[in-house]
């Protein structure tokens, strides 16, 4: 199963990675322990231009593996011919006990990453790199997660038995089965849209104070957290039932497939990239007060707010017009 | 936002011209580096086209194949087998098929003699139908040319060809004979009754796998075997042959990468002395990483741009001529057909992962030491 060239692709994403981070956690810990900008020394100096290398290394590698959470979806669900009982990358993920945990850690890094690179880029907006030691110890908790993400893809991957009988999608999003994913298929749909819708408006009030007043980047970033939460609930309640124009199937995945013309990744993309950059607003807001930054900090955060509330008004648009060319009628 | 673009289209701007004053260097670069692009992309291409094939010929096959074993070998089956599976509710059609393979020790090759259900097919008796690779390996110089079959020394057959199939269905028909059921039996000594295999139609996709658990339990001696296990070991099949090509490319891009870890690593004089007077007029380290990002990122969208419609020539115009025998397998008939091209986002993916992460990962390092030296370092 490995001789796969999207399964190559994705190991080989994976152990740079880990290289990466590896390399770049050993730098973190001397960066810790030792960094002064005030000193002269030879030692600092070094540190200080290796800082550009780490920066450089670690935003590309974290870009790859942006790509590379697509690339492991869009596989999964290519490979569900090879597995008996498979229809879409639920079946595939199921062959083994690693599949969902992998895909779960890469979206943990996918997270980690943005949230990286957004305070990679807020360090280097002040001239004393005023928050390198903040940046350097985030570093530290991305390696395990990395690391974690080679492990898990890699047994994943070796533990692919294609004369395993796996379970489809319309087992797992049932309301029948005691779990999140069937609660979620089972909550009603004029409920999950009102709370989506009501979650909506709270971002949208909420951003719109943290625009105008410069401040409360906090509660925008829980009202993103929660729209991120209520979306993928309702995706699997209702929005994905009208895109399949089918009243019993939930399934979150099916919807990436060529025969419903790929609309899960208009969902998902701005969905995904919208919370993480509302989460990056979050906690870019709790360094307002650094003196150093005070400058031009407040332009990144408003940017990052406005590119952010884009995404969701993008992602509300996609799943509106889902339902209203679907020729199913749930309501009335 | 815009001081940010108009940065970045300065710095390519910039970047684009100093690229044009190295030029035959920079090209030489490209063209390397679309080479493994290439490499990986026919490998893919011709994969996923052959995939296509595959599904687009099964798609038409009947759901079960039903196979008599005796010591572990195929054998033949009777027509009452035929019946019992058809009575299993759930099946709308079971027939027997009588077909085999015939060795042509005249030119080599292994024909596939069938007998036709479709009666349009049906050629009439002391006639047959052939694949258009038959007159091919016969090397029949004229129209209706008759066709002589040999069993063994000093034994003659001659059937007269009622139709050559074209070339539009050369991957079902290039090694392939019809002939009538009396022909059939005659020529390979099958006694009545007998047949080789029974196909089966299911009226509902979705029974199938409780079909054959049925049908096995009361059938012990007869395999069966479905069109999805037939598609499953297909792909796995293409699959392997795919990564094949691309451990074997792996070696190429493993030179590659140290080739362009050297390059990065080695800068001319001149080079070093532009990136120490930039230095001097008060470019820093981030600027100068940012432009050799810029340079890298043209360089592999130039190689990737080239590779891939170079690949894409290769397989859907040439045939794929470089690593057809290796993907596709070999026969002494070969169909002569043309690829469709298949091509998704997810070659393209995994296809630019493949190839420019590791220039990236092997320029990074040499592009960092260069930018963050001190300029008179630089330029001495």
């Amino acid at each position: 199963m490995i001789f796969r060239m999207p399964i190559l692709a994705l190991l080989l994403v994976a152990t740079l990675a880990a290289l990466t981070a590896l390399w770049s956690g050993a730098f973190a810990l001397g960066v810790l322990r030792h960094w002064d900008l005030t000193s002269m020394a030879r030692a600092q100096l070094r540190r200080e231009r290796m800082t550009e290398l780490v920066s450089t290394l670690f935003g590309a590698v974290m870009l790859a593996e942006l790509a590379a959470l697509l690339l492991f979806v869009f596989n999964a669900d290519r490979m569900a011919a090879l597995f008996v009982g498979a229809m879409c990358a639920v079946g595939t993920l199921n062959v083994n006990p690693w599949g969902f945990p992998a895909l779960y850690l890469k979206i943990a890094v996918f997270f980690a990453a943005v949230l990286w690179l957004i305070l990679d880029r807020a360090d280097r907006l002040g001239r004393d790199y005023p928050l390198t030691r903040v940046k350097y110890a985030a570093l530290l908790g991305i390696v395990p997660l990395v690391f974690g993400d080679l492990v898990l893809e890699t047994t994943y991957f070796l533990n692919l038995r294609t004369d395993v009988i796996t379970s489809c999608c319309s087992k797992l999003f049932t309301p029948n089965n005691p779990n999140l994913a069937n609660e979620m298929a089972a909550l009603g749909p004029g409920l999950s849209l009102g709370l989506l819708g009501g979650a909506g408006v709270l971002l949208a009030a909420s951003g719109i104070a943290a625009l105008i007043r410069g401040r409360g980047y906090a509660l925008y970033a829980a009202a993103a957290a929660l729209v991120f939460a209520m979306g993928i609930t309702a995706i699997v309640s209702v929005i994905s039932v009208y895109i399949y124009e089918n009243p019993n199937h939930h399934c979150p995945f099916c919807i990436l497939k060529p025969e419903y013309g790929h609309y899960g990744y208009a969902l998902y993309v701005p969905l995904f990239l919208a919370t993480a950059l509302g989460l990056g607003a979050g906690m870019l807001g709790q360094f307002r007060a650094v003196p150093s930054l005070q400058a031009r900090l407040p332009g990144l955060l408003r940017a990052q707010v406005i590119w952010s509330l884009g995404g969701f008004v993008a992602f509300g648009l996609a799943a509106l017009w889902a339902i209203a060319r679907s020729n199913l009628i749930l309501f009335g | 936002m815009s001081t940010w673009l108009n940065r970045q289209r300065a710095l390519a701007d910039f970047t684009l011209a100093a690229m044009g004053r190295r030029r035959i260097k920079n090209a030489a670069l490209v063209m390397v580096y679309a080479l493994v692009v290439f490499l990986l992309a026919s490998a893919m291409f011709f994969a996923a086209s052959l995939r296509h094939e595959m599904h687009q010929v099964l798609a038409e096959a009947p759901e079960l194949t039903v196979q008599r074993l005796i010591m572990g070998r195929q054998d033949l089956i009777d027509a009452a087998a035929a019946e019992r599976i058809g009575a299993i509710r759930g099946v709308s059609q079971a027939r027997p098929r009588l077909w085999g393979y015939y060795y042509d020790r005249i030119s080599g090759a292994n024909y596939t003699v069938m007998v036709p259900d479709d009666p349009d097919l049906m050629p009439p008796p002391g006639e047959v139908m052939i694949g258009e690779g038959i007159p091919r390996a016969r090397g029949f110089t004229w129209d209706g040319a008759p066709l002589f079959l040999s069993r063994h020394l000093g034994d003659l057959q001659r059937f007269n060809v009622a139709r050559t199939f074209g070339t539009d269905s050369a991957l079902m028909s290039a090694d392939l004979i019809l002939m009538t059921e009396a022909d059939f039996r005659a020529f390979f000594g099958i006694p009545e009754g007998l047949f080789t295999d029974v196909v089966a139609r299911v009226r509902n996709p979705n029974e199938l796998g409780k079909i054959v658990e049925k049908a096995a339990i009361a059938n012990p001696d007869l395999r069966f075997v479905t069109r999805d296990d037939i598609e499953r070991t297909y792909q796995k099949l293409f699959d392997w042959r795919e990564g094949l090509m691309a451990a074997l490319a792996g070696a190429a891009v493993l030179a590659f990468v140290i080739f362009a870890a050297e390059k990065a690593s080695g800068l001319s004089a001149e080079e070093s002395r532009e990136i120490g007077i930039l230095k001097a007029i008060g470019w820093d380290t981030r600027d100068v990483i940012a432009m050799k990002l810029w340079e890298g990122g043209l360089v592999s969208f130039g190689a990737f741009l080239i590779g891939t419609i170079a690949a894409y020539a290769h397989v859907f115009v040439f045939k794929g001529a470089l690593f057809a025998p290796v993907l596709r397998g070999w026969a002494v008939i070969y169909p002569d057909f043309t690829l469709t091209p298949q091509i998704d986002g997810l070659q393209i993916l995994t296809l630019g992962l493949l190839t420019t992460l590791p220039y990236v990962a092997a320029t990074v390092v040499p592009i960092w030491r260069r930018a963050s030296a001190d300029p008179d370092a630089v330029m001495r």
